[in-house]
């Protein structure tokens, strides 16, 4: 039986309606054409409630002087300053506590992650009730926690809590003993990274003879030592000081001197980078344990040594599946930042609110700070996709 | 024999929990010998050819490797590790890295040879294996077989006293089987002490110098291939043996 010819034949023309090419084409068009409409009608709408409203929706009062005050200031700050300027001190407030947060809870996050998965008992116990506390209790009320409660009993200035630094801690802040630099330092801090540089240099090169060539190059030594000699360098050029130690002390009512983090400061990247380190736990916790356990046999049964088993064989391949979330949650740490404006410290958020309050210009406020987090949470996932896809693996 | 056994085992226990997986083993292993272990399910037979080289920690009994004894004594293990390689049922290649690369590891690492030595003894393995031709290609990329031959390869370059093979040809599709037990058979050949945990029984045959039967976390039986298959002793031996070969 060789019958070529098909019982329903498509010799005649298909019509166009049953045309699986057109049909395509038609329900892309479709759906374009009303997506556009909706947005024209939307954007038409907006424009006349606007204009019924008297709303004006340009930002020339940018320029006009803000007449509010910022409580803590990160830059030269007067009422009497424009809106932008008290838009960039918010800003960068947003990028300080967002940055400090992003380290201090990935740092805090790992170790988090690898004492939950350590043999000890006690240790794997402690970090499952840290990582079970922070992870489930809202970010807010953790805020309020710190910012009410644990502030809200430290002693008031004249019976300051000291700890050794020394550190004091009252009611108005957080004093930290900072060194500050001299004349000088700047010499000793250009020598010390140049010093990084150097050994860094030397870490990879001596480490990479040590693989082409299999002769011990003492690279971890060697690297160290270079560094503390320009470290020790730039001390003695700098004449002995380059920084000096910036205490505290009590003058009249107040503490001078020293790093002084606000009450709301501290608050904030305690709770946020606590709240999220949780969650990079979880995280990290999750990559480690992905990595299949035969890996790990198969890198034991070679010879490798516990660090080397980590380093080479655990770590790269837990990376791939850690970064992805990763990236989540510090945007979600930067977006979460906004909570601050529940205990007055200004970022962007509460400084646009009030903004908002003086000068009436909801939307273009508005637009500018969803602009703002656009732009932070764009930039962040940007640069570490580009790191993501380094990594992730070469096959298929 | 007035030879020392490179491996020595006696009376090794081994529990998981309440559950006692291995029940007093005891085996010598001379240089150059082929020892394949098979038994059913459950058996412990994998257990203990894991409890050579510490990837089981046995609970009694002593094991020693080329003299030197298996304790928790740290630096005895990993140079257990380092006198004998392992192959894995699911090969356990490592994903991120190239097929040279997962060869070359170990040596430029553990044995601290200079990466041009390493790659040319990785070299030199993988055209015994017969895949010289992949060596850049990445694990996934790769058949299983082809996976199961680097895996030899990657054990070998560390050049060890004494291979370990935990069913090898159990995960792969029956067309790929013959290339792998082909390479094993050199190798065996080639005066390879081997420990081989297996049901390819043609393989036993052909191969090994004494065939051990594991049952219930002990050795049933033991000898010859002639012996256990013309002339079992044990009946628990005679039935296993009628179910894997009749099919």
């Amino acid at each position: 039986m060789t019958n070529n010819q098909p019982s329903i034949s498509s010799k005649d023309k298909i019509p166009f309606y049953r045309d699986e090419r057109i049909i395509m084409i038609f329900a892309q068009v479709l759906s374009t054409v009303m997506i556009i409409g909706v947005l024209i009608w939307a954007i038409i709408n907006f424009f006349k409630a606007a204009e019924a409203r008297n709303m004006t929706l340009t930002f020339g009062f940018l320029k006009e002087a803000a007449g509010f005050p910022i409580s803590n200031p990160p830059i030269d700050y007067e009422p009497g300053m424009s809106y932008i300027r008290a838009f960039q001190a918010g800003l960068i407030n947003t990028l300080l506590i967002s940055g400090i947060g992003i380290i201090a809870a990935t740092i805090i996050g790992t170790l988090t992650a690898l004492a939950r998965l350590s043999s000890n008992w006690l240790l794997s116990r402690i970090a499952l009730v840290f990582i079970e506390f922070h992870r489930n209790i809202p970010l807010l009320v953790l805020l309020f926690i710190w910012y009410f409660v644990v502030f809200g009993f430290v002693p008031p200035v004249k019976e300051s809590l000291q700890w050794p630094g020394p550190i004091f801690v009252n009611k108005r802040g957080v004093y930290l003993t900072w060194p500050r630099l001299t004349e000088t330092g700047g010499i000793f801090i250009i020598l010390v990274v140049i010093g990084f540089l150097v050994s860094i240099l030397a870490f990879t090169m001596l480490r990479g003879r040590r693989k082409i060539t299999g002769k011990e190059t003492y690279y971890i030594p060697t690297s160290l030592f270079l560094l503390m000699i320009f470290s020790l360098g730039g001390w003695f050029l700098s004449g002995g000081t380059p920084f000096q130690l910036d205490i505290p002390y009590l003058k009249g009512f107040n503490y001078q001197g020293g790093l002084r983090l606000t009450p709301e400061f501290a608050g904030m990247f305690l709770s946020l980078s606590l709240y999220t380190a949780a969650f990079i736990a979880e995280v990290v916790r999750g990559g480690i344990q992905a990595v299949d356990r035969g890996q790990l046999e198969a890198a034991r049964a070679v010879g490798l040594s516990q660090f080397q088993v980590l380093s080479l064989v655990i770590m790269p391949q837990a990376l791939r599946i850690i970064i992805p979330p990763m990236i989540s949650q510090y945007l979600n740490l930067t977006k979460n930042s906004s909570l601050a404006l529940a205990i007055g410290f200004q970022e962007v958020f509460a400084v646009g609110k009030i903004a908002i309050n003086q000068a009436g210009r909801a939307v273009p406020i508005f637009a500018l700070i969803m602009l703002t987090y656009l732009s932070l949470s764009l930039l962040t996932s940007f640069v570490l996709n580009i790191y993501n896809r380094r990594i992730q693996f070469v096959m298929r | 024999m007035t030879e020392e056994p490179i491996i020595y085992c006696k009376d090794v226990h081994k529990w998981y929990d309440d559950f006692h997986a291995l029940r007093g083993i005891d085996m010598e292993v001379f240089l150059g010998e082929v020892i394949v272990i098979f038994g059913p399910s459950g058996s412990g037979k994998s257990t203990f050819i894991r409890t050579i080289n510490r990837l089981e920690e046995h609970q009694q009994g002593q094991i020693m490797v080329d003299g030197i004894e298996l304790s928790h004594d740290v630096r005895n293990i990993e140079r257990i590790r380092m006198e004998t390689g392992m192959v894995f049922q699911q090969f356990n290649l490592f994903p991120h890295l190239s097929v040279l690369q997962n060869v070359t590891l170990a040596p430029i690492w553990v044995r601290k040879w200079p990466k041009e030595k390493a790659d040319k003894v990785a070299m030199e393995l993988l055209e015994l294996v017969g895949i010289p031709e992949q060596a850049q290609k990445f694990p996934g990329n790769l058949s299983g077989g082809q996976q199961q031959r680097v895996a030899i390869a990657r054990a070998l370059a560390m050049q060890p006293k004494i291979m370990l093979f935990d069913e090898p040809t159990s995960a792969l599709d029956p067309e790929m089987i013959k290339e792998v037990l082909d390479t094993m058979t050199d190798l065996a050949e080639s005066g390879m002490t081997m420990i081989v945990v297996t049901h390819e029984m043609g393989f036993a045959r052909a191969v090994a110098d004494r065939l051990y039967f594991f049952d219930e976390g002990l050795i049933v039986e033991s000898g010859t291939p002639e012996e256990i298959y013309n002339n079992p002793q044990e009946e628990r031996t005679k039935l296993f043996l009628s179910q894997i070969i009749q099919h």
